[in-house]
């Protein structure tokens, strides 16, 4: 039978509302206000997980976001369920179903285990030293890696809940409703600044609220009493917006910070639908004050990790706040006072104490009297040497520090127990204030890292600024907030403060053990299994960075960053090179702060939302005909349209081959259109094409091509003249904006003496490109006034018109060497202008075509596509295209760059068309090209970059890039596949109609 | 993320800016007449600074005008904004 460990009513549990729940498949009660710990806990349950590495059992370690060990699966084998959950930190609720990660079969045995045992060849860099030789075994350890290690289960359906993102500005943001956090947002929002007080807990007061010691007393209160009316005042006031459950994940420059809110995983599951979840909170604050606290140290000794063993600060919470007491035989272990306000606590409330175990050999103050006056055992100047007991803790042996602190002496004493609370000071919570960029100094007289100096306009303040005690707490908040915040009054000036507190302390690091030091384990990373062994370790082997050693032992690097073994991990490394602990500096706490679930990161942008996409005016067109879809850049474009179950190779032949027999008619309109206008226009088209545009008629088209600085090839498109000061450009689709960019970039800072206006006006025309030899009967019957006659309407150039009322562009331009027409309207008239070609075309068996064709048809005329055959290493010269580079011009984007040594090579890569020996056969786009096999290693010569089976050849074609592909037509090279070679014959990449008969047929 | 003063718009968050290196490297008049060591020097080297650094930005999702601005890159603190063609208010 489970005890009950209830000890006294607590006034944050509510007693009359039982809550059930599930762990490990057996059902427990708790009370409302319960975390699943504190149930746990009060259920006498310690051993919730085992270790990352060695699986040793673990128990609950802590009471809050620090906690290494009690990490649970929440709802296994659901859509809700969620892996690496702190059962510190989740409240229960009816239904709650929880259990253990990491061990496999069951907590209670761990196959696992056997590491334990196994330890001493499990040190640092094992898994760098073993796994990684002989690399053939990799697939052999891994099976057995993911089995038995893990950190919990991802789910394998759709997330059911619904997560948002909110902006919030405010004049204050104070992070964290601590006592220095409620009072400092009292102050802010009194003086008429808006204030936002985030609180990750779900209540407020952090731990002064369950404070009713006679030994803390702010005027003449206890000082929970006295926080508690505060808190009960700012509830009231209009300009502070207080958040609880909400966690902040990330502080940014400029005091830009992340935070997650939770609004409903504290309640039962059936009351959670349709409500949103989370919510991630996008926070600019003018001034930020960060009151996060600071998290108890625990202390580094033999077989220190225990089920049993807690920090004290962690067994003082339990009992004052839950009212439960973690053992019924306990020891506290410290060198510090903090210990002993545990033991006041435990006291007043009826929980035995066995012993308090205190490094320090004299110790005096009032809170330490108390203990000795309630008969509490104090062993000074000692040390815990070792511990017992397999799933929980059941004795400790002891001995006598020596007076540096290095060994230990006497003789030992064994005292047994069932809980453990360890106390080796507090560190400071500085993650977030080192997140925004600020820097720490390290204080020597009591070994903590505090914030130095500000980034930004913010300010830490309490325990995270390294005022631990409850007199300089308040005795600098008042002074600190009139500064920061600029005001003359904060209201409390004249607090009367009394403690009981001595800030003596002996910090010892490693604590010295009987055993030789590679006898003992140690914990300082207790969920990652690093022990001050394996630093030390670290070391040996010539490690230094702080940073190295970290990533080497893998210590501080679990999902809880190491929150509690990071000094120590630098304290050990301190003592060992002898460096001062000030100048090793810290590792780098990196967001988040506490794990984010990725429903909160995405927010609403899931499903169809979660990138969205750009649509054609004909896009209902072409989803009604059941076209396959390609996605080009944000936008869908129809990739082929197969008919009655055709299979893709299917389809585009047949596109193909109409395309060039009858009639084809694509969808253009994703090209991208940037309209130039200006005196310049043409003087800025010389600048940005490499071939000449001034004497460009009007009326006429133009096929450019566009070089970044460096000659690579960057776009290409057509450019019409509409008007002598008006052109029309088109772009690839991926290039639109990029090109307007670059363009507007050189007007605006290289030529802004250059009259020249750019607007993009892509989504405004829809543009529709019918070809084939019945291209021109179509058109002539979707726009009779239009005469298309060649010598009115000849390839390569442009008329304004009419269809109907609807005015229109028409260019006689082709993309793929057929007879071709492309008719621009304003876009809203796409669909309608596209079912009318259809219409018109259907005696000529007219066939729309998708991008598939488009390649295939472009390929057989030897014509590149920007970002297929290119990628941006290939100059003009490179491609086959020296017709397009201008000799003339002085200067164009990229010309001096063709006359580098580099790019004259004559043995570049260049543009070659590849034929197969066998005509059947279709190469593999990417596949390698070589000339030689004997020679060792295989020197590759290129690539493929396009290749298609052609239907209008009747045999298979590609294009590729080949080592001086230029001076090798005729000769045979080979494409080296996985079980076979093909033999291939370097052509001329213009396959089809070299002479461009077909552009006027 | 910072927060960048643009010159035409006022403050505005960094996402809706693109960096565009550093500033006054202007194109050279006649690169016909540079050798290739002053071609390269133009086209690929560029300081890339840890401390005060000019740089040129341009306001992508607002009046997409090119500016230039003084910045920090140990800690991104932006000293100066600037227009195109204006010399740095401060050194
Ligand atoms: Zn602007």
């Amino acid at each position: 039978m489970t005890k009950n460990l209830r000890v006294k009513t607590s006034k944050f549990i509510d007693e009359t509302y039982k809550v059930s729940f599930k762990f490990n498949g057996k059902t427990y009660y708790g009370f409302k206000g319960d975390t699943l710990a504190s149930a746990l806990l009060a259920n006498d349950i310690h051993l919730v997980a085992r270790s990352f590495k060695y699986h040793r059992p673990r128990g609950i370690m802590t009471a809050g976001s620090e906690e290494p060990n009690a990490i649970v699966q929440l709802h296994k084998n659901t859509s809700r369920t969620e892996p690496n959950v702190r059962a510190t930190e989740i409240e229960i609720y009816d239904g709650l179903e929880a259990s253990s990660q990491n061990c496999w079969p069951s907590v209670n045995f761990d196959i696992g285990g056997i590491n334990n045992f196994l330890s001493p060849v499990l040190p640092a860099g094992f898994y760098y030293k073993t796994f990684m030789w002989p690399a053939s075994f990799w697939e052999k350890y891994e099976y057995f890696i993911r089995k038995s290690a893990g950190l919990g289960k991802s789910p394998s359906t759709p997330d059911p809940d619904i997560y948002e993102h909110r902006y919030i500005h405010c004049d204050v943001l104070i992070i964290g409703a601590g006592i220095s956090g409620v009072m400092a947002a009292k102050v802010a929002a009194k003086n008429g600044f808006k204030t936002l007080l985030i609180e990750e807990k779900n209540y407020l007061g952090g731990e002064t609220i369950y404070q009713d010691s006679e030994h803390f007393k702010i005027n003449n209160q206890t000082s929970g009493s006295w926080l508690d009316k505060e808190i009960n005042e700012i509830k009231k006031i209009k300009n502070l917006e207080i958040k609880t459950r909400t966690s902040v994940a990330a502080f940014h420059g400029y005091n830009f910070l992340l935070a997650r809110e939770n609004l409903t995983d504290h309640l039962p599951i059936e009351q959670r639908n349709g409500k949103t979840r989370q919510r991630l909170l996008k926070i600019r604050a003018k001034k930020v004050i960060t009151a996060t606290g600071s998290l108890e140290r625990p202390l580094i000794f033999d077989n220190n990790d225990r089920p049993g063993i807690l920090l004290s600060s962690a067994i003082n919470k339990y009992a004052s706040l839950f009212g439960v007491a973690c053992g019924e035989k306990n020891i506290l272990f410290t060198n510090n006072d903090s210990a002993y306000e545990t033991a006041a606590n435990l006291f007043k409330k009826g929980i035995s104490i066995e012993a308090i175990i205190d490094n320090r050999e004299e110790i005096d103050s009032k809170l330490i009297k108390e203990s000795e006056k309630n008969n509490i055992k104090i062993y000074k100047g000692y040390t815990i040497v070792d511990t017992y007991g397999y799933k929980r803790i059941n004795k400790i042996s002891i001995m006598q520090l020596s007076k540096d602190g290095q060994k230990v002496v006497g003789s030992k004493i064994l005292i047994p127990c069932d809980c453990l609370g360890i106390s080796g000071g507090w560190t400071p919570s500085v993650h977030l204030f080192t997140q925004s960029g600020g820097k720490l100094k390290f204080r020597d007289n009591d070994q903590v890292f505090i914030p130095n100096t500000y980034p930004s306009d913010q300010i830490s303040i309490g325990s995270c600024n390294g005022d631990f005690t409850l007199d300089e707490i308040l005795s600098n908040i008042s002074k600190t907030l009139k500064e920061f915040l600029g005001i003359n009054k904060t209201g409390y000036e004249n607090l009367e403060v009394q403690t009981s507190f001595n800030k003596s302390k002996r910090n010892i690091w490693l604590l010295p053990s009987d055993k030789i030091v590679g006898k003992t384990k140690s914990f300082v990373d207790f969920q990652n299994d690093a022990t001050a062994k394996d630093i030390k370790l670290a070391l040996r082997e010539g490690f230094r960075s702080i940073e190295h050693v970290k990533r080497y032992t893998t210590t501080g690097m679990g999902t809880d960053q190491g929150k509690l073994g990071n000094m120590h991990a630098l304290g050990i490394i301190s003592e060992i090179s002898g460096s001062k602990m000030g100048e090793l500096g810290t590792t780098t706490f990196r967001p988040p702060y506490t794990p984010l679930t990725f429903g909160t990161i995405v927010g609403r942008n899931v499903g169809e939302y979660f990138d969205v996409y750009r649509k054609t005016p004909m896009h209902d067109w072409h989803v009604k005909n059941k076209a396959k879809f390609e996605n080009v850049g944000q936008w869908k474009r129809a990739w082929y349209y197969p008919k009655n179950n055709e299979s893709m190779h299917d389809a585009v032949q047949r596109e193909s081959k109409a395309a060039r027999d009858s009639a084809g008619i694509l969808d253009a309109s994703t090209l991208g259109k940037i309209d130039i206008q200006g005196t310049d226009a043409s003087e800025f088209l010389n600048r940005v094409y490499t071939n000449a545009w001034s004497k460009l008629d009007i009326g006429k088209c133009r096929y450019g091509l566009m070089l970044n600085e460096d000659g690579m090839v960057y776009d290409d498109g057509v450019t019409t003249r509409l008007n002598e000061n008006h052109y029309i450009m088109t772009t690839t689709t991926g290039g639109a904006a990029t090109v307007l960019g670059k363009l507007e970039d050189y007007l605006q800072t290289e030529w802004p003496e250059l009259d020249v206006y750019l607007t993009s006006v892509t989504d405004h025309y829809a543009t529709i490109s019918v070809c084939g030899p019945k291209s021109k009967k179509i058109i002539s019957q979707v726009i009779p006034n239009l005469d298309l006659s060649d010598d009115n309407f000849p390839h390569m150039s442009f008329k304004d018109t009419k269809i109907n009322e609807i005015k229109c562009r028409v260019m006689r331009i082709s993309f793929t060497g057929e007879q071709s027409y492309e008719i621009n309207v304003q876009a809203n008239y796409g669909k309608s202008v596209w079912e009318k070609c259809m219409k018109a075309g259907k005696e000529f068996n007219i066939t729309p075509y998708g991008t598939e064709t488009m390649h295939l048809l472009r390929a057989e005329k030897g014509f590149i596509i920007v970002g297929q055959d290119t990628d941006a290493t290939m100059t003009p010269i490179d491609l086959q295209m020296n017709w397009i580079v201008s000799k003339k011009k002085y200067d164009f984007i990229g010309k001096r760059s063709l006359y580098r040594s580099d790019t004259m090579r004559d043995d570049r890569k260049q543009l070659v068309g590849l034929l197969t020996e066998n005509p059947d056969e279709i190469l593999e786009e990417g596949a390698q090209i070589v000339a030689n096999f004997n020679k060792s290693p295989v020197e590759m010569l290129g690539h493929v970059t396009s290749s298609y089976y052609s239907p209008n050849l009747k045999k298979s074609i590609a294009l590729g890039f080949v080592r001086g592909g230029k001076n090798m037509m005729g000769q045979k090279l080979i494409i080296p596949m996985e079980n076979k070679k093909i033999n291939v014959t370097v052509a001329d990449p213009v396959f089809l109609d070299k002479e461009n008969k077909r552009l006027n047929a | 993320m910072f927060i960048i003063h643009c010159p035409y718009c006022g403050e505005r968050e960094q996402s809706e800016f693109k960096a565009g290196g550093e500033a006054h490297i202007s194109r050279p008049k006649q690169p016909s007449e540079l050798s290739d060591d002053q071609w390269a020097e133009y086209l690929f080297m560029r300081k890339n600074i840890k401390g005060v650094q000019y740089e040129r930005w341009v306001h992508t999702h607002g009046c997409r005008k090119w500016f230039n601005i003084i910045r920090d890159t140990s800690n991104d603190q932006i000293q100066a904004v600037y227009k195109m063609g204006e010399k740095p208010p401060i050194k």
